[in-house]
């Protein structure tokens, strides 16, 4: 049995990690995507690395072009082979979103999806915080919004239009 | 209830064809939403409508591309998509209707959501493992959709007497669409057996009770029993699907072979 290798060229596992929170998201580029939790693994080969990755909607246009990001990001440091994984099952939920990913989603003015998602949640109404001022007396416009995973609401403190990264 | 007989297929050949139904459904659908875009009635609802349909064209990529697998004859989604013709397609009359008014578009929507929300359900414990992990990823879209689409059924059911009167001509004029999606063949037979897909009968009691539920609250009657259009998924279809198909496909006719 051939050992696991410990380095893709001259790569660590971390180091391609670290490259990897350096990918941003196309749509909310505040969001890494080791922020918004779509990289299930990163497995090292002899020569190359294997990045399994979960789509956030099945019909999300950025799952393509994230694809090609994360391939370019690791061929320009060295990495000759990257393949990608695509994986559906688990499929990827809003718990996923790493707190320091929900943190940044709310300095850029976006709502974190509220805990506890899942089945109920995302089918229940929990609170709304408005990312500027907190308060929970917000109203939602629409069920959806200028991408696939988020929806509309305004607030009623600061009368502020804000988007919420909604709960699946 | 009458015993139904099937002559036996061959199990691969079944489980190739309920993927591309599955596929068909999704492509249609999402394409008839898509036809929306710039020209709903409200912002909001043009936002939902487009949402739709890019999961239902996500769906359908994903069943496609299982498709052409199963197949082994080197198809893949696109050739699913654009090269075949109109009565090569196995989806759903209900889905292939036109969106006609915002009542008529919600009522499709409810009927066949509150199906394809159980069938999906049910595949997530069918013992095909890509199949079952496609529709716990999908289940979680369509029950959002669905939903939606149940309030705005209430909101235009419990509305005004002009909304109401339009909203139950929408229903009864789709109804015999619904049909359709429990009348199995051998392709479902063969699929429920060798890989413990839905039990139609069951499917139907449950879609029943929930689109009676809705229809209580939107204070709607349900249309009587009826005579049952058929034929969609042997790839018999109503007129309605060929104008369809030829703006899907006008690119690659045009100009086969054509890329981004």
């Amino acid at each position: 049995m051939s050992s696991i290798p410990q380095q893709a060229g001259s790569l660590t596992l971390e180091d391609v990690r670290t490259l990897l929170h350096a990918v941003a998201d196309p749509e909310i580029p505040v969001l890494s995507i080791m922020d918004l939790g779509i990289v299930r693994d990163v497995v090292l080969e002899p020569d190359g690395v294997e990045v399994h990755v979960s789509p956030t909607y099945t019909g999300c246009p950025a799952t393509e072009v994230i694809e090609q990001m994360i391939v370019s990001k690791l061929q320009r440091n060295g990495v000759e082979r990257v393949t990608i994984k695509r994986v559906l099952s688990p499929p990827w939920t809003t718990e996923w979103l790493s707190e320091t990913g929900r943190q940044k989603l709310r300095r850029y003015g976006i709502a974190p999806p509220e805990h506890a998602a899942g089945k109920r949640s995302l089918l229940g109404r929990s609170a709304v915080h408005c990312p500027r001022c907190s308060t929970e007396r917000t109203t939602q416009v629409s069920e959806f919004g200028s991408t696939p995973c988020k929806a509309s609401y305004k607030c009623d403190e600061c009368l502020e239009p804000f988007e919420y990264f909604k709960c699946i | 209830m009458a015993l139904r007989t099937f002559s036996a297929m061959d199990s691969n050949d079944a489980r190739f064809n309920y993927v591309l139904r599955l596929g068909d459904n999704a492509l249609v659908l999402g394409q008839r939403l898509s036809e929306l875009v710039t020209r709903a009635p409200e912002l909001e609802e043009e936002l939902a409508t487009a949402n739709f349909a890019l999961d239902y064209i996500g769906q359908a990529r994903l069943f496609y591309s299982y498709a052409g697998e199963l197949e082994a004859r080197g198809r893949g989604e696109d050739d699913f998509a654009y090269l075949r013709d109109e009565r090569e397609f196995r989806n759903l009359l209900l889905v292939e209707q036109p969106n006609g008014h915002f009542g008529d578009t919600i009522v499709r929507q409810f009927l066949f959501e509150s199906f394809y929300v159980l069938q999906l359900e049910a595949l997530t414990d069918c013992s095909d493992a890509r199949i079952a992990e496609v529709a716990a990823r999908a289940v979680k879209e369509i029950r959002y959709h669905l939903r939606h689409v149940s309030q705005w059924l209430v909101r235009l059911g419990d509305g005004t007497a002009e909304s109401h009167a339009r909203v139950q001509q929408s229903l009864d004029d789709q109804w015999r669409f619904t049909g359709e999606m429990f009348a199995g063949d051998e392709v479902d037979e063969t699929f429920r057996l060798n890989w413990n897909g839905p039990q139609l009968e069951q499917l139907e009691a449950d879609w029943s009770s929930r689109v009676d539920a809705v229809l209580a609250e939107a204070t709607l009657t349900r249309p009587p029993a009826q005579w049952m259009a058929g034929g969609g998924r042997q790839g018999r279809h109503s007129e309605h699907l060929g104008y369809l198909v030829a703006e899907m496909q006008f690119l690659q006719r045009a100009y086969p072979g054509a890329r981004w």
